[in-house]
C-alpha cells in the first residue's frame, strides 16, 4: 500500500492510496468518506439500490459492534466477511464501534475491549479480537483499543495516560499475533490514537504509535456534541504534525460537512459516512450546496434555489431552536413538513440520484406520514448520493485551490 | 355479441382480454390483457401496493422484477394523500411513477376487514378516519370520483362486502346491494375509455345467491369480472366450489379476477378452476415477517437453523436476493434493525410469485399443464396424495387428477 500526496494547501493533503486491499490492486483518492454499514449492508438499501447512487467509496466501513457476535458462523463460512455480505469486490474497513450508537462505557480492562452487539455485550481479549478478525479478513481494521478517556466530561490525566498505554499494549499484542497468521497479515492493522483531552498523551500516543508497523492511524476521541470538536481541534493538529506523511489518517465520529472540512484541514484523509444515515433517520434530505464554482448560465437557473434554501434557514433559526427537532442541522430540510405535501420539486434541483430522477418532496412527505419503508430507502440513496458528491466536490475544490471557497460556502449553511 | 340489458352499458366496449390458450383438461387459460400502459400476460399475480408504494421497493426494482400491473387502494389513498393532490400529481402512476399498470380496489374491502370503524347503508359505507376520527361516505359514485382521480387502468365497482363466515339476510342483502352499487358506478364513471371498471360478484357461499349475482351482473358489459367475498374465514372447500360455480358462469372472453388469493397453491388450483388475475398481501407482508416462499413451502429465516445455511433461499431463483445472497446472511440481517433484510426477502418473494404465474402460463401455452399441476403438488407436498383434500377435489372437477 502506498498513499502518495499529489498536493498539502493549507494543512489539506490531496492524493492517492495505490496498492490497496488484500488483493493489492486497488485505488483510493484522498480526501474520502467510507460507505457507512451496519450489520454488513448499507442501511435501507439492497445491492440493486445502492448501485444506482454515483461516486460509491471504494471502502466500506463494517461494525465489529454489528459483526462480533457473528464471528462463529463467520469461522464456518471460511471466506470472509466480504463475501459473506455480498460484496466481495468492495474494499472493508473494519471499525471497533459504531458511531452512531454510542457504547457503554466502564467495560474496558487491561486484558480486553467490549462492543455492543444487538444481541448484547461481546468481551475481547487481543487473542479473541484477532481470532475474530481472522473470521472476517477485512482489507483494514481498526486495533483494539481503549477509547474512553474522552467518554466522560472531563479527562483526568491518569485516564489519558491508561488509554494510550492500553492501546499500546493491544496494538503490540495484535501485531504480535498477526505475525503467527497467514490469514491476518493479508490484513492491514489501523493503529489508534487516544489520550483523551490531554495534549501530552496525544502527542505520546501518536509519536509511539507511529514507531508500530501499522498501515494508518484512527484518531479516536475526538467525537462529541459540535461544542467538543471547537475544543479538540487544537489537540487534532498536533497530533496529525507528529504521523508520518505518506500513511492515511482516518477519525471515526465526525461526518458533518463543516467539521468535516476542519478536519482535513488538520490532516486527516478518510471519514465516515453516517451523517447521511442520521439526516434519513430523522426524515430529512440533504440540501446544502457544495457547488462553490457554479457555472454562470446554472447560477441564473439554480441560484434562486439555494439562496431561498438559504434565507429560508436563517428566517427559521430561531423557530428551530424552540422546536423538538433539537438535532436537525440546516443542512438538510424536513420532509415531514407540511410545506411539502404539495411540493413537486425533486428533493434537490440537479442531483442525479435516483429519487431526485423519480420522485418529488410531495411523494417523500406522504410516504413519511403514512410510516412506508420506502421513505427511508429513497431518502438514504439521496443522502447518501448527496454526501458523496460532497466529497467529490472537496477533492475538486482542491485540485484547483478552491477549497476555500467550498469552506466559505459551507460554513454559510452551517447552523 | 349478447346484449346488455342496462341502458348504461357499454356494448361497444372492445375486449380487454386476448386468449392465447386454453388447457383442453381444465378450464385454465392463458392471454394477454391490453391495458392502457402495456399489455399484461395472465395468468397474473398482481403484487399489492396500498399506498402508492410497494412496500420497501423502488418502482424500478419492481419493474426488473418483471411486474406489469399492482395495486393501490381507494380508501387508503382517498384519506392520504387525497385525490385532489394525487391529481395534482399526475395521477397514481405518476406520484408514484410507475410506468406500468395500476389496479385500484373501491375500498369495500376495508367495510369488512375495518368494520369497527364503518357503517353500510344503501347510500354506501360511512367511515370513522382512524388517523383524525373524521366521518367519511364512500359512496358508490364517490369511489368511483376517487379512482377516476387516480387514473388507474383497472378500476373496482364499490360493492358490499359481507364477511364469508356470515350467514343469513345480510348476505343477499349485501349481494343485491352489489348489483345496484354496479350500476350506480356504470353510471358515475367518467372515464371508460381509459379505466376498465370491473363488476365485483358476491352473494358469499351461498350458490343460489351467487348464481343469481353472476346472471345479473354478466348482464352488464363491463370490462371484466371480479370474484369477490371469498378469501375469508371460509372453509377451502367452500371457496373451491363458489370459485368454480362463478368462472363457469362468467364469459369466457372476459378477464376472471379472484381477488385475496395468493397462496401458490390456491393460484394454481384457481387458474385450473379458470381464473386470469390474483392480487393478495401474503408474499410481500410475511416478507416483511422474515418469511421466504420457496417451492415446497416457506423458509422463516429467522429461525436458528438457518444461521450457517450458506446456499441462497432458491438456487432455481433468478431474483437478486438469490443471485447475492444467502440465508445465513439474511439470517444475520434479519436480526439486526437494517430495514434491507425486509426488501431483500420482499424481492424474492414476489420474484417468487411473479416467476409461478409465469411457469404455470407457459405450461398452458405448451399444452402440458395438467403435468405442471401434477409436479407442482409433488414438490410442494412430498407427494400427490399429501395435496390438500380441497385441492384435489377442485382439480379433480376440472378433469386434473394427481396420482
Amino acid at each position: 500500500m502506498k498513499l502518495s500526496l499529489t498536493k498539502v494547501v493549507d494543512g489539506c493533503r490531496l492524493g492517492k492510496i495505490k496498492n490497496l486491499g488484500k488483493t493489492g490492486d486497488h485505488t483510493m483518492d484522498i480526501p474520502a468518506c467510507l460507505l457507512y454499514t451496519k450489520t454488513g449492508s448499507a442501511p435501507h438499501l439492497t445491492h440493486q439500490t445502492l448501485h444506482t447512487i454515483h461516486r460509491l467509496p471504494a471502502m466500506a466501513q463494517l461494525t465489529l459492534s454489528s459483526l462480533a457476535e457473528h464471528h462463529e458462523i463467520l469461522a464456518d463460512y471460511k471466506e470472509g466477511i466480504g463475501k459473506f455480505i455480498g460484496m466481495p469486490e468492495s474494499l472493508l474497513y473494519c471499525s471497533l464501534h459504531d458511531p452512531v450508537s454510542p457504547c457503554p462505557a466502564g467495560y474496558v480492562t487491561n486484558k480486553s475491549v467490549s462492543v455492543w452487539g444487538l444481541g448484547g455485550r461481546v468481551e475481547m481479549t487481543a487473542s479473541k479480537f484477532m481470532a475474530i478478525q481472522q473470521t472476517l479478513q477485512p482489507d483494514w481494521f481498526q486495533c483494539l483499543s481503549d477509547g474512553e478517556a474522552s467518554c466522560e466530561e472531563a479527562t483526568s490525566i491518569k485516564r489519558a495516560r491508561k488509554s494510550v498505554d492500553r492501546s499500546l499494549l493491544f496494538l503490540d499484542n495484535c501485531l504480535r499475533l498477526q505475525k503467527e497468521s497467514e490469514v491476518l497479515q493479508k490484513s492491514t492493522i489501523i493503529g489508534v490514537i487516544e489520550g483523551g483531552d490531554v495534549m501530552e498523551e496525544r502527542l505520546r500516543s501518536a509519536r509511539e504509535t507511529a514507531k508500530r508497523p501499522v498501515g494508518g492511524f484512527l484518531l479516536d476521541g475526538f467525537q462529541g456534541n459540535p461544542a467538543t470538536l471547537e475544543t479538540r481541534l487544537y489537540l487534532l493538529s498536533s497530533v496529525t504534525a507528529e504521523l508520518p506523511e505518506d500513511k492515511p489518517r482516518l477519525i471515526c465520529g465526525i461526518s458533518r460537512p463543516d467539521e468535516v472540512l476542519e478536519c482535513i484541514e488538520r490532516g486527516v484523509d478518510l471519514f465516515e459516512s453516517f451523517f447521511p444515515y442520521q439526516v434519513t433517520e430523522r426524515g430529512c434530505a440533504l440540501t446544502f450546496s457544495f457547488d462553490y464554482q457554479p457555472n454562470p448560465e446554472e447560477t441564473l437557473l439554480q441560484q434562486n434555489g439555494t439562496q431561498e434554501e438559504i434565507k429560508y434557514v436563517d428566517q427559521t433559526k430561531k423557530i428551530k431552536t424552540t422546536s423538538c427537532n433539537q438535532e436537525m442541522t440546516s443542512f438538510e430540510i424536513n420532509l415531514k413538513e407540511k410545506k411539502y405535501q404539495e411540493d413537486f420539486d425533486p428533493l434537490v434541483r440537479g442531483c442525479s440520484c435516483y429519487c431526485c430522477k423519480n420522485h418529488t418532496r410531495a411523494y417523500i412527505h406522504h410516504l413519511l406520514v403514512t410510516n412506508e419503508l420506502l421513505a427511508g430507502v429513497l431518502l438514504m440513496m439521496h443522502n447518501f448520493e448527496h454526501y458523496f458528491g460532497f466529497f467529490h466536490s472537496i477533492r475538486e475544490a482542491l485540485k484547483s485551490d478552491r477549497l476555500s471557497q467550498l469552506k466559505e460556502l459551507i460554513c454559510r449553511q452551517a447552523s | 355479441m349478447a346484449s346488455a340489458v342496462s341502458p348504461t352499458s357499454l356494448e361497444s366496449a372492445p375486449r380487454l382480454m386476448r386468449l392465447v390458450a386454453e388447457c383442453s383438461r381444465s378450464r385454465a387459460r392463458a392471454g394477454e390483457l391490453r391495458l392502457p400502459h402495456g399489455p399484461v400476460a395472465t395468468p397474473v399475480f398482481m403484487p399489492v401496493g396500498t399506498q402508492a408504494t410497494m412496500k420497501g421497493i423502488t418502482a424500478e426494482q419492481l419493474d426488473a422484477l418483471g411486474c406489469r400491473i399492482c395495486l393501490g387502494n381507494t380508501y387508503h389513498l382517498g384519506l392520504r394523500p387525497g385525490p385532489e393532490l394525487i391529481q395534482k400529481a399526475h395521477g397514481l402512476h405518476g406520484f408514484m411513477n410507475w410506468p406500468h399498470n395500476l389496479l385500484t380496489d373501491s375500498g369495500g374491502f376495508q367495510m369488512v376487514s375495518l368494520v369497527s370503524l364503518s357503517e353500510v347503508t344503501e347510500e354506501g359505507v360511512r367511515f370513522r378516519s382512524p388517523y383524525d376520527g373524521e366521518e367519511t361516505l364512500l359512496s358508490p359514485e364517490k369511489s368511483v370520483e376517487i379512482q377516476n382521480a387516480l387514473g388507474s387502468d383497472i378500476i373496482m365497482q364499490l360493492d358490499d362486502v359481507v364477511s364469508s363466515t356470515v350467514t343469513g339476510p345480510r348476505v343477499e342483502e349485501a349481494m343485491y346491494r352489489s348489483i345496484r352499487w354496479l350500476d350506480r358506478c356504470i353510471a358515475a364513471h367518467q372515464r371508460p375509455d381509459k379505466q376498465n371498471l370491473f363488476a365485483i360478484i358476491q352473494g358469499g357461499l351461498d350458490a343460489d345467491l351467487r348464481a343469481t349475482c353472476l346472471e345479473e351482473m354478466t348482464k352488464r358489459d363491463v370490462p371484466g369480472f371480479a370474484i369477490g367475498g371469498l378469501s375469508g374465514g371460509e372453509s377451502k372447500g367452500q371457496f373451491w366450489r363458489m370459485v368454480a360455480l362463478s368462472t363457469s358462469r362468467l364469459p369466457k372472453d372476459k378477464p376472471r379476477y379472484l381477488m385475496g388469493v395468493g397462496y401458490a397453491t390456491d393460484l394454481v388450483v384457481c387458474v385450473a378452476l379458470g381464473c386470469d388475475m390474483f392480487d393478495c398481501v401474503f408474499p410481500t407482508r410475511t416478507a416483511r415477517f422474515g418469511s421466504a416462499l420457496v417451492p415446497t413451502g416457506n423458509l422463516q429465516l429467522k429461525k436458528k437453523q438457518y444461521e450457517k445455511d450458506f446456499q441462497p433461499i432458491d438456487s432455481n431463483c433468478a431474483c437478486p436476493t438469490c443471485q447475492k445472497h444467502s440465508r445465513a446472511f439474511l439470517h444475520a440481517l434479519l436480526h439486526s434493525d437494517n430495514t434491507a433484510a425486509l426488501h431483500h426477502l420482499t424481492v424474492h418473494n414476489i420474484a417468487y410469485q411473479l416467476q409461478l404465474m409465469s411457469a404455470v402460463r407457459a405450461s398452458i401455452v405448451e399444452k402440458r399443464f395438467p403435468n405442471f399441476v401434477r409436479d407442482f403438488m409433488g414438490t410442494m407436498y412430498g407427494d400427490p396424495t399429501l395435496c390438500p383434500t380441497w385441492a384435489t377435489e377442485a382439480l379433480a372437477s376440472v378433469g386434473i387428477t394427481l396420482s
